[in-house]
């Protein structure tokens, strides 16, 4: 099976659990092994062939041009970390089905468990940095997920976060140095850059890489100092712990150390940061599992401890170093896996795992006993269980290592490392399982289903398999390991149990010997280690994280003051300030271009707009004078624009103009008509200084980009050329839009649609609650007019309308050849529409306006995509367009572009937004006037809903209720009549009540 | 001519960031929109400044203004007036809620 697969399968089955939870655990259970077990079965077929020293890959790119290539491999070391990664999730997956209780929400527990194996997997056989950067932060994300599982536990919840926290800041530290390691090799695909040891120890960049890689295997593997966060993950449920920490999660660092090895260790630096960090750690670590009650506690520090041993042998850099911590990755697997199952187990029949309460299990649960007790004398380092063999090689390797040139140092500081590891194991034996019958606990412990042994069991018998018979059963796996770790040709010497009288076995005989003798003096030790005080590391990491937290919320604060004009102030001033930079700093070029001749009518629109401008600026208190100059300067950049060759632009601007200035009235009816003066004369002395400033940069960045020509040919000369051939339009800017960069456009129109339909919720919100019922009370403050639809208005605005909607379809027709097109006949046609709104009145227009507007922007997007999409038919990519000339009896020959569906898109959804914009604010409108004319015309509140619609006629003033409804809303209709009237009594009813409230 | 487009732009667009200076939410929109003309001018003008050469292809004629520039300002002018009517309903919604249109939120709220 190809690698790509093996790490697909688990993330392929990972939703199964949490749909078949519905039919059981067991179902749950089961798709989540046979997942598992298929990627195993998948992977074990590729054995033959790496253990021959082969390699199986799958190559697909990605992102090439970024190095970017999603490759997988399988060498020996992929195979190892995978078969036990899925061997004993399989284990994991029997096991937590009979640990986990039926109240528990199994289904997600397995998804959960499913993800996080896929990015093991995934890490372990990428072929390439960066996928496994990704693969390494989704097991930092999934395992959040599995230790947090029991979202009821506090201790639960912030040790999944203290995990992420610390993981996730290694993860990132490791980026750093993968970019760094992939930018020497000149390739990010990892059996490409393990081939360039001699370069990358000979760069500059070795050292910061190297540290920043150890950082992200040190947090991940808990490593000193990083170790503090793993204890705290023992809140997990059971499976979790005996997975992520005995072969999986944490042995992700150890991964990355030895799949580096090759290229990044054999240098002193490596030798004395990595041998002595993992010495230091299995040191501390052992110590403290010893003075631990909780079973789990013992485990975690233990785990930590066989980590850091571990980690010393890969910082040997020797290949008997490779040898002992690939060995010694299987053993601790299989015997750490089933200690924590057996915790599990006591935890589970007991009810408790404090090895205070417990004692004297052994008669109680003779097949946990047995269990615990094989594998515990595996950690203890006893010959005949595998973890002996092992040991015995970190011991010899040990014996031989010289730290600055001091050489009894690290062999005494790894027996006695090794002597407290034999004390913890002994310990949770002789405290857990020996001793009198256990009293008070709050369950009556015995042994657990078959199902729930069974899986430690199997683990057992292979930590004495492999401890009797080491090289017939771990020997081809342990050789194809180290032979991938230390980059090929390696020959392993047979493993065996008796070696002769060794320094290792001298130093082992001594770490029993005096591990059991630490046993016995256990109680005043235990007193000793109580009284003294030690830094403990939560406190110290939630302070942290606390000050971290005040100090982001403190600058937050600070930036984040909600002075909304003093953001635009410093934002101005950082423009101006990076600008008058740039210019300072930069040279001017000659200029090129001759002034264009100007003539009186230039002059008079730029006086006019200037005076219109400093008007606006002077007069603005005034809100409604602003409005009307500010109308003065739109029409004056219309004209200009058709001065300056852009017709079609002017045409946009003149209509847009007369909808924004719609929107703004509107707006001015609830709004206040004057700004009262607040700003003291420094500030406006200072705004008027800072928008000069402003003015006069702008003006003369566009200046001298008016009087020079461009630097390199631009794009217009092609669009120029081709917009009659290619698009068969001579239009060029609208061909630009509808063709040439169409996605633009269809961008764009769905922005606007969006941008009405935010319009639309605030609408809703701001109908509803509160604010609704201040609009009723709301009152009009400045005096209104006497005539609410003056008849000449009504009837000019009717009489226009068909005209208006024939000039609105010439423009569209036109566009393509000719100033026009959809965004301007839109306009054009709103602008129509708008105008019966104000002459008629919203209800009586609403009424008669048989299409919804959500409904117009909608089919404007899907008319404009569906039109694109046709392109495909045509083998062409989206949105390419084609045409052709047409000839019918009694019109001349004339052109069909498809251009011209996706033009007709743009215009519907053109309509449909500013009609929904500006209907928005009619709506509010409406509801106060509710208030205005008294409770009765409360029904005349006709939303943009066809069962809201029709009420409005019930109370349209001169127009009977019988007014034309369209036809299809007419069952609706009777039914939103009843409503109202109920509705009616109720608001009546509310106002008698409580309408002198507000 | 440029002289006159230039110095346009440059009042345009003080006047702009001097309104969007103010305290009240009508000054600010007014502003924003001053500043829109701004750039849509400036964006325009981008093409260099040509007159009587539209951009409509006619037979024998060879010389046109830059399109491009054109097309962007068409749809930014489009775009513009959605933007403009989604503050302007902000600006409705929050003095409908608070009584008030000031746009910052400062001590003045004391706490009603």
């Amino acid at each position: 099976m190809s690698p790509a697969l093996i790490a697909a399968l688990p993330f392929l089955g990972a939703a199964m659990p949490s749909i078949l939870i519905r039919t059981g655990r067991t179902n749950a259970a089961a798709v989540s092994a046979l997942f598992t077990g298929l990627a195993l079965l998948g992977l074990l077929l590729n054995l033959p062939t790496v253990m021959a020293g082969g390699v199986v890959e799958t190559k697909i790119d990605w992102l090439p041009w970024l190095g970017l290539n999603v490759n997988f491999w399988i060498d020996g070391l992929g195979m190892l970390f995978a078969t036990l990664i899925l061997g004993i999730g399989l284990l994991i997956i029997l096991y937590a089905r009979f640990y986990l209780s039926n109240k528990d929400p199994v289904g997600q527990f397995y998804t959960y468990l499913l993800l996080f194996q896929g990015a093991m997997v995934g890490i372990v056989l990428s072929d390439n940095i960066l996928l496994l950067l990704i693969f390494w932060e989704l097991t930092s994300l999934s395992s959040f997920l599995l230790i947090g599982y029991w979202k009821h536990l506090p201790a639960g919840r912030q040790g999944a976060r203290m995990a992420l926290t610390v993981t996730g800041l290694g993860g990132l530290s490791m980026i750093a140095g993968m970019l760094i390691l992939g930018n020497i090799a000149g390739s990010y695909d990892i059996s490409e850059i393990l081939q360039h040891k001699d370069a990358i120890q000979a760069s500059p960049y070795y050292i910061p890489a190297l540290l920043l890689i150890l950082g992200g295997a040190f947090t991940k593997s808990a490593q000193f100092p990083f170790h503090f966060w793993l204890p705290h993950a023992m809140a997990a449920p059971t499976p979790v712990s005996a997975y992520l920490h005995s072969a999986t999660m944490v042995k992700a660092g150890l991964f990355l150390m030895a799949r580096m090895w090759p290229v990044l260790s054999g240098t002193p630096e490596w030798f004395y940061i990595v041998a002595s960090v993992g010495l230091i750690t299995m040191l501390i670590a052992a110590k403290i599992a010893i003075f631990k009650h909780d079973m789990k506690a013992l485990l975690a520090f233990s785990t930590v401890s066989h980590l850091g041993l571990i980690t010393f042998m890969l910082g040997l850099g020797t290949e008997a170093g490779a040898l002992a911590a690939v060995f010694h990755i299987i053993n601790h697997a299989t015997f750490k896996a089933a200690l924590f199952m057996s915790a599990g187990i006591v935890d589970h029949e007991a009810g408790t795992r404090d090895l205070t309460r417990i004692s004297g299990l052994r008669k109680l649960m003779p097949i946990t006993f047995v269990i615990a007790t094989i594998a515990a004398l595996s950690m203890a380092g006893i010959p005949f269980f595998n973890g002996f063999l092992s040991k015995e090689m970190m011991l010899e390797a040990a014996a031989h290592t010289k730290w600055l040139d001091n050489s009894w140092l690290i062999p005494v500081l790894a027996t006695i490392a090794a002597l407290f590891s034999a004390t913890y194991a002994f310990r949770f034996i002789s405290h857990g399982f020996f001793g009198p019958p256990p009293e008070d606990l709050p369950k009556t412990p015995h042994d657990p289903p078959f199902g729930m042994w069974i899986s430690p069991a199997f683990l057992a018998f292979l930590v004495i398999a492999i401890g009797l018979f080491p090289m017939a059963v771990a020997g081809g796996y342990v050789q194809m390991a180290t032979n991938a770790v230390v980059g090929g040709g390696y020959h392993m010497h047979e493993l065996k149990i008796w070696h002769g009288v060794t320094p290792a076995l001298i130093m082992s005989a001594i770490a029993v010997t005096g591990g059991i003798a630490l046993l016995v003096a256990h109680r005043p030790f235990q007193r000793l280690w109580d009284a003294t005080p030690r830094p403990e590391a939560k406190v110290m990491f939630d302070w942290v994280v606390t000050k971290v937290q005040s100090l982001a919320a403190w600058i937050t604060q600070g930036l984040h003051t909600g002075a909304m004009a003093r953001y635009l102030m410093l934002f101005t001033i950082t423009a101006v300030g990076v600008g008058l930079y740039a210019f300072m700093s930069g040279t001017l070029g000659p200029q090129t271009r001759a002034l264009t001749p100007v003539n009186g009518a230039a002059v008079t629109s730029w006086l006019l707009l200037l005076t219109a401008t400093m008007c606006i600026v002077a007069f603005h208190h005034n809100r409604i004078l602003a409005l009307v100059l500010i109308g003065i300067v739109g029409l004056t950049v219309s004209i200009s624009f058709i001065f300056l060759s852009a017709p079609d632009l002017a045409l946009t601007q003149i209509s847009v103009e007369i909808v924004t200035t719609v929107l703004m009235l509107l707006a001015l009816n609830f709004l206040p008509k004057i700004t009262s003066i607040e700003s003291s004369r420094m500030k406006i002395g200072f705004d008027v200084g800072l928008s000069v400033a402003a003015g006069v940069a702008v003006s003369g960045l566009i200046y001298a980009l008016l009087t020079r020509d461009f630097a390199f040919p631009t794009m217009s000369g092609y669009m120029l050329d081709n917009s009659y051939n290619l698009a068969g339009g001579d239009n060029v800017v609208n061909v630009i839009l509808v063709d040439f960069r169409g996605y633009d456009t269809f961008g764009e129109i769905t922005v606007l649609g969006i941008a009405a339909l935010v319009i639309f919720a605030l609408t809703e919100a701001l109908l509803q609650g509160a604010s609704s019922r201040k609009l009723i009370a709301w009152r009009p403050d400045v005096p209104r007019g006497g005539d609410k639809h003056p008849l000449m208005l009504l009837i000019v605005t009717r009489v226009m309308m068909p005209i208006a909607l024939v000039v609105g379809l010439y423009i569209f027709l036109r566009g393509h050849n000719e100033p026009g097109g959809g965004f301007i006949a839109g306009l054009v046609v709103a602008i129509a529409l708008v105008t019966q709104y104000m002459a008629s009145g919203f209800a009586w227009t609403q009424a008669r306006q048989k299409v919804y507007y959500h409904v117009l922007i909608a089919s404007g997007v899907l008319v404009a995509g569906i039109t694109g999409a046709g392109a495909f038919f045509n083998d062409m990519p989206f949105l390419t367009s084609d045409f052709g000339y047409v000839k019918l009896p009694g019109l001349d020959k004339f052109e069909l572009a498809t251009a011209a569906g996706f033009d007709l898109g743009v215009f519907l959804g053109v309509v449909g937004s500013v009609m929904l914009a500006l209907g928005g604010l009619s709506r509010l409108a409406r509801r106060a006037a509710m208030g205005e004319e008294g409770g009765e015309e409360g029904a005349h509140i006709a939303a943009e809903k066809p069962e809201a619609r029709v009420l409005a006629p019930l109370s349209a003033g001169p127009y009977p209720p019988e007014a034309k409804v369209p036809r299809r809303w007419w069952k609706t209709a009777r039914a939103a009549r009843e409503a109202t009237q109920n509705e009616r009594d109720t608001v009546h009813e509310n106002k008698k009540t409580n309408g002198g409230d507000h | 001519m440029e002289v006159l487009v230039a110095s346009a732009i440059g009042v345009l667009t003080a006047a702009g960031i001097y309104m969007i200076l103010r305290l009240r939410t009508f000054p600010v929109v007014v502003g924003m929109s001053l500043l829109s003309y701004a750039v849509n001018v400036f964006l325009f003008a981008t093409g260099r400044l040509v007159i009587n050469q539209p951009p409509i292809l006619r037979d024998g004629v060879t010389s046109y203004t830059d399109p491009i520039p054109q097309a962007l300002v068409l749809t930014a002018i489009v775009i513009s007036f959605g933007m403009t009517a989604v503050v302007v309903m902000l600006a409705l919604g929050a003095f409908i809620e608070a009584g008030n249109d000031r746009i910052d939120l400062e001590e003045e709220e004391d706490g009603q």
